[in-house]
């Protein structure tokens, strides 16, 4: 068959449909990705790794092609159709952790339904995403991401567990000399002889402060050795948590001596939970009652200076330990001795002796010495490049 | 100046004087403003103790409509009281164990049932010690080994930087020496001892950095109240 007019034009006609509607396509394509419209998405809602029961964490997709000014995240309950703003995430953020937030009135309760909308800034232009999946927070029970932990305190609570058996069935462990608590029996001397009191400060955080914890067994110490010289031990606290933990390890001291009809309530005193009317209340005690032995073992902050300063001043002998590093300068200048660091943790174990704490101590150092390994052997393999031991250590 | 601000400056501006009286000796001004700041704010915080804590994880829970009470934002404590309503019922009376703990505590004041505030003690105490266990291995094991984990020759785009290699070099010897310091089960003596003292020197180094950045910081506090005095003198005349 011979191609005749018509069938050219068709051809001709096809050609130019298919060209101009090509165009129109492309045409569209870009007014689509200039357009601040974005298409619906569905945000995923999931519990984080390291969930506690109170966070969710929200993932979503950025829209390919799109220059984001911002997100809008809302929540609303599953009964409740209200829509609450609880935070905002910048144009190049994917997620977004959704946390209970009762100062700011954002409760994200444990065992409740909630589903969330992401809303997309564009130019000015608001889209809202399609409604998530509902999804209730609950703590995990594992955070795979802390896996090197968990590896730590397994090898931690072996070898403590070992040292403290070693101890029981009798080994010696050997504890080096630590002279904060060597003089320990030197300033109570003196405040005996002065016929004066001794001072025990146990920092100024609550009882879930592992200082604070630590504290009440030297407490115990002090108040053993104070009973047995017969002298006033006071104890000024600044939580009223710490008063029945204060007031149980003084009792026992003074039950170990022998002694406990010489135990006073009334010298385990609550004072202020605010930092420096406790300080206050401290300095007053120091120069009214003209206490000669001072011991300020826990976890001090920005009144470390000052009760040690007028402490100083009284002429008191001062025994200080803290972990809080920012505070042991103050210590140092301003005490006559200072149990720096985990030497404050090591004193406990260091006067009662008991093989618990003793094995502790010897975990502790057995750690100390895995720590150096690895930070030798890590900075070796990190000069030849290789970064896999840094890795190890990602927390 | 209105009369409310006029009075705060006086109340604050002779506080201050009180307190600082102090320097000069022990005296019944300094008595006065030490009583009156322990006693206000060991009440202060007991308020605060009850509308932060007691309200919002305990009381909220038994009975939300308490936390629209004496609220400031009717619209954020209706939120959370939507939310608390939300509650499935176990989570919601299982608030009712940490409250029976609360009141074993107060049995301190009955001396024939004290005992029992041992237990919610011993409880609070394992959880710290519990949780603070996983937390400072984290924080101050765990991290501080990593940010240990430093080359000890810097090459900087290809060329030997003596200056970093100097500082990291400075900073991994000094954690070690520092680390053989704190060993306790060795005594100190020989080349370890040598090693140890380098380590408190390395610590007391840093000690005398922290000391000069905080009393630095202490001067801007005298500072601001000198300032503050300014303030009282200045509207006085």
């Amino acid at each position: 068959m011979k191609p005749n007019l018509r069938h050219i034009t068709i051809c001709l006609l096809s050609v130019f449909l298919f060209i101009a509607s090509s165009a129109l396509c492309m045409k569209r394509q870009m007014v689509l990705s200039q357009s601040p419209i974005v298409g619906p998405f569905i945000p995923e809602v999931v519990n984080p790794p390291d969930g506690d029961g109170k966070s969710l964490l929200i993932i979503w997709s950025k829209p390919p092609g799109k220059v984001i000014d911002g997100y809008i995240i809302e929540r609303a309950t599953v009964s409740k159709k209200k829509w609450i703003q609880v935070g905002e995430a910048s144009g190049d953020d994917t997620s977004f952790v959704d946390r209970d937030r009762p100062d700011a009135g954002f409760r994200l309760l444990t065992g409740v339904n909630y589903k969330y909308r992401i809303i997309t800034k564009v130019q000015g232009w608001k889209t809202i995403s399609l409604v998530s999946e509902e999804a209730v927070a609950k703590p995990r029970w594992f955070n795979v991401q802390r896996a090197n932990v968990f590896f730590v305190i397994l090898v931690y609570f072996g070898s403590v567990l070992f040292y403290i058996d070693r101890t029981r069935k009798g080994k010696s462990l050997f504890i080096r000399r630590i002279a904060g608590m060597e003089a320990m029996d030197e300033a109570l001397g003196r405040a005996t002889e002065m016929g004066r009191p001794a001072l025990y400060i146990p920092g100024i955080m609550d009882v879930d402060n592992i200082q604070t914890i630590a504290s009440m067994v030297i407490l115990t110490e002090v108040s053993k050795r104070c009973a047995e010289y017969d002298i006033q031990l006071i104890v000024p606290l600044n939580r009223a948590f710490v008063v029945p933990l204060a007031e149980e390890s003084v009792k026992e001291g003074f039950l170990r001596s022998g002694r406990p009809d010489a135990y006073n309530p009334d010298d385990i005193r609550y004072l202020s939970d605010e930092q420096f009317a406790f300080t206050a209340g401290v300095t007053g005690i120091m120069n009214r009652q003209k206490t000669a032995a001072h011991f300020f073992l826990g976890a001090f902050f920005a009144e470390s200076l000052i009760v040690s300063e007028i402490g100083f001043s009284t002429g008191a002998i001062q025994i200080a330990g803290t972990a809080n590093i920012h505070q042991l300068p103050f210590f140092v200048v301003a005490c006559d001795y200072t149990l720096i660091g985990e030497e404050f943790y090591a004193a406990s174990a260091y006067i009662s002796k008991e093989p618990q704490l003793l094995g502790t101590l010897k975990g502790a150092d057995l750690m100390k010495l895995l720590m150096m390994g690895a930070v030798f052997v890590g900075s070796m393999l990190s000069w030849v490049g290789v970064e896999w031991v840094v890795r190890i250590f990602g927390v | 100046m209105e009369l409310v601000e006029i009075f705060r400056l006086w109340v604050g501006g002779l506080l201050t004087l009180m307190i600082f009286s102090f320097l000069y000796k022990d005296n019944p001004f300094y008595k006065f403003a030490e009583h009156l700041f322990v006693g206000v704010s060991a009440a202060y915080w007991m308020v605060v103790g009850f509308w932060t804590t007691l309200i919002p994880n305990l009381i909220g829970f038994l009975y939300p409509p308490s936390v629209g009470w004496f609220s400031s934002n009717p619209a954020e404590a209706q939120n959370v009281m939507n939310s608390l309503n939300e509650q499935t019922w176990y989570w919601q009376y299982g608030r009712i164990v940490p409250l029976i703990f609360g009141l074993m505590l107060l049995t301190r004041l009955l001396p024939k049932v004290s005992w029992m505030s041992r237990w919610p003690m011993a409880l609070i105490i394992g959880y710290a010690a519990g949780t603070n266990l996983t937390r400072y291995l984290q924080s101050d094991f765990i991290a501080q080994i990593k940010a240990t984990l430093i080359p000890l020759i810097v090459i900087v785009d290809g060329k030997f930087s003596l200056l970093d290699t100097i500082s990291n070099i400075v900073i991994v010897g000094g954690v070690l020496s520092a680390l053989v310091y704190f060993f306790f089960s060795k005594e100190h003596k020989g080349w370890f001892g040598g090693t140890a003292r380098v380590g408190i020197w390395v610590l007391m180094v840093a000690f005398g950095a922290a000391f000069g950045y905080t009393v630095m910081a202490r001067i801007s506090l005298l500072i601001g109240r000198m300032d503050f005095l300014g303030q009282w003198i200045g509207s006085v005349f």
